[in-house]
């Protein structure tokens, strides 16, 4: 069972708690000083008429002018402190969901990066709504609605029960009512705006497939459908949000009349009873504004949900042995470092067949290894293994005597990584993109990763060079010079053990030897070196290979060994060898 | 630590105007179910104004008569009515508003995925998807607070004040001249005032947008922040972000509500000065305590909706923002198309004559001359960026030449109806993008309405037909924007059954078997064999193995095209 998403919000706002009770207090004062003004205007007016000294009036001029300034500062000053207070929860809130995106291994099947977006972006924005537009002048509404009937009570106890009936019903019932009515309504408008940045999103980045599949007509067609879909909840809800609306100002008007005709009948003085009127009609319009706060309540509340969904901690799934394990930092600076998985074993689910099943390998420093086999045989899950972010389900996968998932995530990036599958390419300059691997590396470090990767020569012709911004997900890029980035980047990272999975796809044949001969020499005697490759080509110059498939290693040694002896290997090698000789024969 | 891209070299918006009219008549042209809605609320504005005045007449006259300490029935009754139909106005009014706002958004988010579908691939390069989905969604959502809070207050800012004055006029003239004069000082004040509140919106406005974008490409980044123990230091980028957008908010509001200040101000104290000589005439017996209270009552509503339409124009202002930039984006292209011709269906041949093509920075074609004949196989090989993909792309109609033409059995294909010309076409992009929607109908990409079975032949030609077993929900599995839960060579397949599915005469391929296994590549390039049989194809090759089965090679290098005349001796393999 999770809390209320409004118990979470105030949990998150309690360090900024002064400001917000501040900001309700000014926002109460606001409103009665509205209340004090029009009550004590009439007064002066109705006793004008009966012609007293000037005297008798004087203090009452003061006041209406005081009241009249001074309802004007205070409601400057509470709408200012409200925003400031609630701003800077906002913020926490924003750097906290991105931090619990990040605590949560896989994004779920349905995360879509559009929907995301609106996350953020959106439904952030209603935590701030909770707190300003229904929070704070809930807090004027009631302060008004209650020292408008203590005050008509001392004037007429009468008087006083028609106006308490009135609040009732301008401040609970009419907000009740607004919060079924639109509940329903509401809870199914954010679902679709979410679908609607979906379809924003397949529509921009999937435009050419869906142009070239002549598929962009019905594509738009299901997204208008869903922009009708928006309007039509959008439009019922206002029919029935805005009858409340007219019930209010009912409400309003029908109070006024009950209470002039109930002070009449108690014999209050005509002059109070004008005062009276006035003062009901500004205190219930003013308590209105609970239908308001509930309306947009209501309409928060399955952002809300949303965002609280992402402000929650995650049930600790860390092992207590993580924070037991520490590991020396000077082990991340040195430059050896060895690396044994043994008898490993993953499953993804119970009941599914092992992705990884008894891999066990050694990695001294230096090591040089590659791993090869048909897709699905699970090299991916062992390089996850391999980097700490998949914790085998049996055996062991340990670095420098330390588990590999027992690090801290930032050290273990520094020891183990380096260029994985859907590495991304952020809309960023490529000095940024590249810094992300070593954030303090030198020019002469840049340039030299570069060279290795072969990005140099695209980097020198671009007009703003190592500020050239490359697009979202590197789409202004051809496919050779990301892969060729994102390779400059894992090297430039350097760390112990480096990996890297596929990182000549997408080049042509003579390039990708170029670049992995290139990786090779550029690697320290005494780092490590792991390859996941498709390619044969250039493996001769690894320590060993393992051929994996269907989760176990199907055979082991070096290029030379495995082209001799019958298997995956050897018919791969034979097929690509031919292939490509006469491929490479035929470049002129 | 890595942070986005704030400025440079993104286009901001584009050119947003500098002084905003407080309605934007494109409306009308561009959203023409508007016009009797709008109509609507201007009608419902008038009859408002009568209400106002008869509402305080009654009342007055009701607490005049209740001063004495008498309840005058007529007057309580007429008070009573006129509040019962204000209720019901204001109902009417807020529905028509509402309406309108939904009607517009409607039609402008349609029209803005509209204009992303038809303005083609190209055009789309330099936006970026996060900034239209903000703009789609909640920048749109923005023209609510327009609608239902700004323009129905802007018509009765116009109703109301001559509504009063006319009633003060006949009431009692010295004040009705008081309040003439001093009327005209809120829109003074709210025009000095609201333009500085207006360009730090505008500002506040882009910050948003960028903040949307910036975190699209954050989260979609993820995995490899991850990997370089960097998405924990990120956190500290995006409360930056938020913080930057707190600082400019509040920037903004301070100067939004002072201008709210000033305006409260000078309404009160206009009150005020009506007021005074009303009380004093009052003390003097000159004016009756019924129109002393009218005066009361009524002088503050002519002042009202003025204020009010000004504060809430600051709300409504990112909504005007976000309908003039879906208006510039949505805008008519400049050059009207030319008349589009039916392209010829199954051609005998395709010729590139002289074609050069130049983007921003570089020329990626030049002075290409080329023949295809039908049922020709071609390879396409070269340097990464050499090309190879505007060639196809110039074949899709996604790039226009900057010189020479395309011509399709002598057609030019600039005149021909694009939608029919792709009909001939099926395509295996480099990179793949999977719709949010199920395997099935990412399949069916290009034949929706293809039967369950052609949809099974098509998994198995592209030997796809394992994965979809492994998967948890077979072929109905929804598959996320960016292809969440299928390995990159299980989309490139994906792709594959998409063009085996679209069955057409012409097939190009980008790299079809990148990212594939050599087993995976085997199938596929077995499935690639059956696919381009009896077809014309072009093949962008980076792996030899496409080769065996090529008519002819093509070498692209440096934008420049040559044909290679030998036929690789592993052919024969």
């Amino acid at each position: 069972m999770t809390p209320a998403p409004e118990r979470t919000v105030l949990r998150l706002a309690r360090p900024y708690l002064g400001r917000l009770v501040g900001a309700g207090l000014l926002a109460a004062g606001t409103e009665l000083a509205g209340l004090a003004l029009m009550a004590t205007a009439t007064w002066l007016l109705v006793t004008a008429a009966q012609r007293p000294p000037l005297d008798a009036l004087t203090v009452a001029i003061v006041a209406v002018r005081a009241l009249a300034i001074s309802r004007g500062v205070l409601r400057y000053t509470e709408r200012l402190a409200g925003h400031d207070a609630v701003l800077r929860i906002i913020t926490d809130v924003r750097a906290r969901v991105f931090g619990t995106l990040i605590g949560r291994p896989t994004p779920p099947a349905d995360h879509r990066s559009g929907d995301a977006l609106s996350r953020l972006v959106s439904d952030v924005e209603a935590v701030q709504d909770l707190l300003l537009r229904v929070l704070v002048p809930a807090t004027g509404a009631t302060a008004v609605a209650l020292l408008a009937i203590a005050g008509t009570a001392t004037i007429s106890p009468a008087a006083a029960l028609p106006l308490a009936v009135g609040l009732l019903v301008a401040g609970v019932l009419l907000p009740a009512a607004a919060t079924a009515l639109t509940r329903h309504t509401a809870d199914r408008i954010a679902p679709l705006r979410g679908a609607l940045a979906t379809d924003a999103v397949d529509l921009t980045q999937g435009a050419a497939e869906l142009a070239a599949f002549g598929a962009t007509a019905s594509a738009l067609d299901r997204a208008a459908g869903r922009a009708r879909e928006l309007a039509r909840l959008e439009r019922r809800l206002a029919v029935a949000g805005w009858a409340l609306d007219g019930c209010g100002t009912l409400v309003a008007g029908a109070t006024a009349a009950a209470v002039v005709i109930t002070a009449l009948r108690a014999d209050v003085d005509g002059v109070l009873v004008a005062v009276l009127a006035v003062g009901t009609l500004t205190a219930v319009e003013a308590t209105l504004a609970l239908v308001g706060a509930a309306r947009q309540w209501s309409q928060l509340r399955a952002a809300l949900h949303r965002v609280t969904a992402l402000l929650l901690p995650d049930p600790p799934a860390t092992d207590p042995a993580v924070v037991a394990a520490d590991p020396d930092r000077s082990a991340v600076e040195h430059p050896g470092h060895t690396c044994e998985i043994d008898a490993v074993e993953v499953r993804y689910r119970d009941d599914a067949a092992p992705a990884l099943d008894g891999v066990s390998l050694d990695l001294p420093a230096g090591r040089r290894l590659a791993i090869v086999g048909p897709s699905g045989a699970g090299k991916s899950t062992l390089l996850g293994v391999l980097t700490g972010a998949l914790r085998p389900t049996a055996g062991t996968a340990i670095l420098d005597g330390v588990p590999l998932w027992a690090y801290e995530p930032e050290q273990r990036a520094a020891l183990v990584g380096g260029l994985l599958a859907e590495a991304y390419v952020f809309h960023a300059t490529v000095r940024d993109n590249l810094l992300l691997g070593r954030a303090d590396a030198t020019a002469e470090e840049l340039t030299a990763a570069t060279a290795t990767a072969g990005l140099d020569g695209w980097v020198r012709e671009q007009p703003a060079g190592w500020d050239t911004i490359v697009g979202e997900d590197g789409a202004q890029l051809s496919g050779g010079q990301r892969q060729r980035l994102a390779l400059a980047r894992a090297l430039l990272a350097a760390p112990g053990v480096l990996v890297l999975d596929e990182p000549t796809e997408g080049l042509d044949p003579a390039a990708a030897d170029r670049v992995l001969v290139a990786v090779l020499a550029s690697l320290a005697p005494d780092r490590s070196l792991v390859l996941v490759t498709h390619r044969l080509r250039g493996l001769d110059a690894f320590d060993e290979i393992l051929v994996l498939d269907g989760g176990r290693i199907a055979q082991r040694g070096s290029a030379v060994e495995l082209a001799g002896s019958p298997g995956w290997y050897r018919d791969q090698w034979q097929m690509q060898e031919a292939a490509e000789r006469g491929y490479l024969a035929l470049a002129p | 630590m890595l942070v986005g891209v704030p400025r440079a070299g993104r286009r901001q918006g584009t050119g947003a105007p500098v002084s905003r009219r407080p309605f934007d008549p494109r409306l009308l042209r561009r959203v023409p179910a508007t016009r009797r809605q709008l109509l609507a609320l201007g009608s419902l504005g008038v009859i408002a104004a009568a209400l106002i005045i008869t509402q305080a007449t009654a009342l007055a006259t009701l607490l005049a008569a209740a001063a004495g300490g008498r309840l005058d029935r007529p007057a309580l009754a007429a008070f009573v009515a006129t509040v019962a139909a204000r209720a019901l106005l204001l109902w009417a009014q807020g529905v028509v508003a509402a309406r309108t706002a939904a009607t517009v958004k409607a039609t402008l988010r349609t029209e803005l995925l509209g204009a992303v579908g038809t303005r083609g691939p190209a055009w789309l390069s330099g936006q970026r998807a996060g900034q239209i989905a903000t703009l789609a969604g909640r920048g749109l959502d923005a023209l609510d607070a327009y609608f239902t809070g700004y323009l129905p207050q802007l018509v009765l800012s116009v109703t109301v004040p001559v509504a009063v004055l006319a009633r003060l006029t006949f009431a009692d003239w010295s004040t009705a001249l008081i309040v003439g004069v001093t009327l005209p000082l809120i829109p003074i004040f709210g025009a000095l005032l609201g333009w500085q509140a207006q360009a730090a919106t505008e500002r506040q406005w882009r910050r948003l947008s960028l903040l949307g974008g910036h975190f699209l490409d954050m989260v979609a980044g993820l995995p490899t922040l991850r990997a370089f123990g960097r998405a924990r230091a990120q956190v500290e980028v995006v409360r930056r972000m938020a913080d930057g957008h707190r600082v400019a908010t509040m920037r903004t509001l301070r100067i939004a509500f002072l201008s709210a200040l000033v305006l409260e101000l000078v309404g009160t104290l206009s009150v005020a000065l009506v007021a005074v000589p009303v009380g004093l005439r009052l003390l003097g017996g000159g004016l009756t305590l019924q129109t002393a209270l009218l005066v009361l009552l009524l002088a503050p509503e002519a002042y009202l909706p003025l204020r009010a339409a000004g504060s809430r124009f600051h709300a409504s202002m990112e909504g005007l923002t976000a309908l003039d930039e879906a208006f510039t984006v949505t805008a008519p292209a400049s050059a009207p198309a030319p008349a589009r011709r039916i392209p010829p269906s199954a051609p005998s041949e395709l010729r590139f004559d002289a074609v050069t093509v130049e983007y921003d920075r570089t020329v990626a074609l030049r002075d290409v001359s080329l023949t295809i004949r039908a049922g020709e196989r071609i390879a396409v090989i070269g340097p990464s960026g050499a090309g190879k993909s505007t060639l196809l792309g110039l074949l899709l109609g996604f790039v226009t030449p900057t010189q020479g033409r395309v011509l399709v059995d002598g057609v030019d294909l600039a005149t021909v109806e694009l939608d029919a010309w792709r009909r001939e076409l099926a395509w295996v992009p480099q990179r793949a993008h999977l719709f949010a929607a199920s395997l099935t109908d990412n399949i069916r990409l290009g034949r929706p309405d293809a039967p369950l079975a052609a949809v099974h032949a098509a998994l198995r030609t592209a030997a796809l037909d394992d994965v979809v077993r492994q998967l948890p929900e077979g072929l109905d599995t929804l598959l996320g924007e960016r292809g969440h839960g299928l390995s990159s060579g299980q989309r490139q397949r994906v792709a594959l059954a998409r063009a085996f599915l679209r069955d057409a005469p012409i097939v190009l391929l980008d790299e079809p078997t990148a990212r594939l296994d050599g087993a995976a590549e085997a199938a596929v390039l077995d499935a690639t064999r059956r696919l381009v049989a009896g077809r014309t194809a072009l093949l962008v090759a980076h792996r030899p193995a496409l080769l065996r089965d090529a008519d002819r090679v093509l070498r692209v290098d440096g934008g420049r095209v040559t044909e290679l005349t030998s036929v690789p001796a592993a052919a024969a393999i």
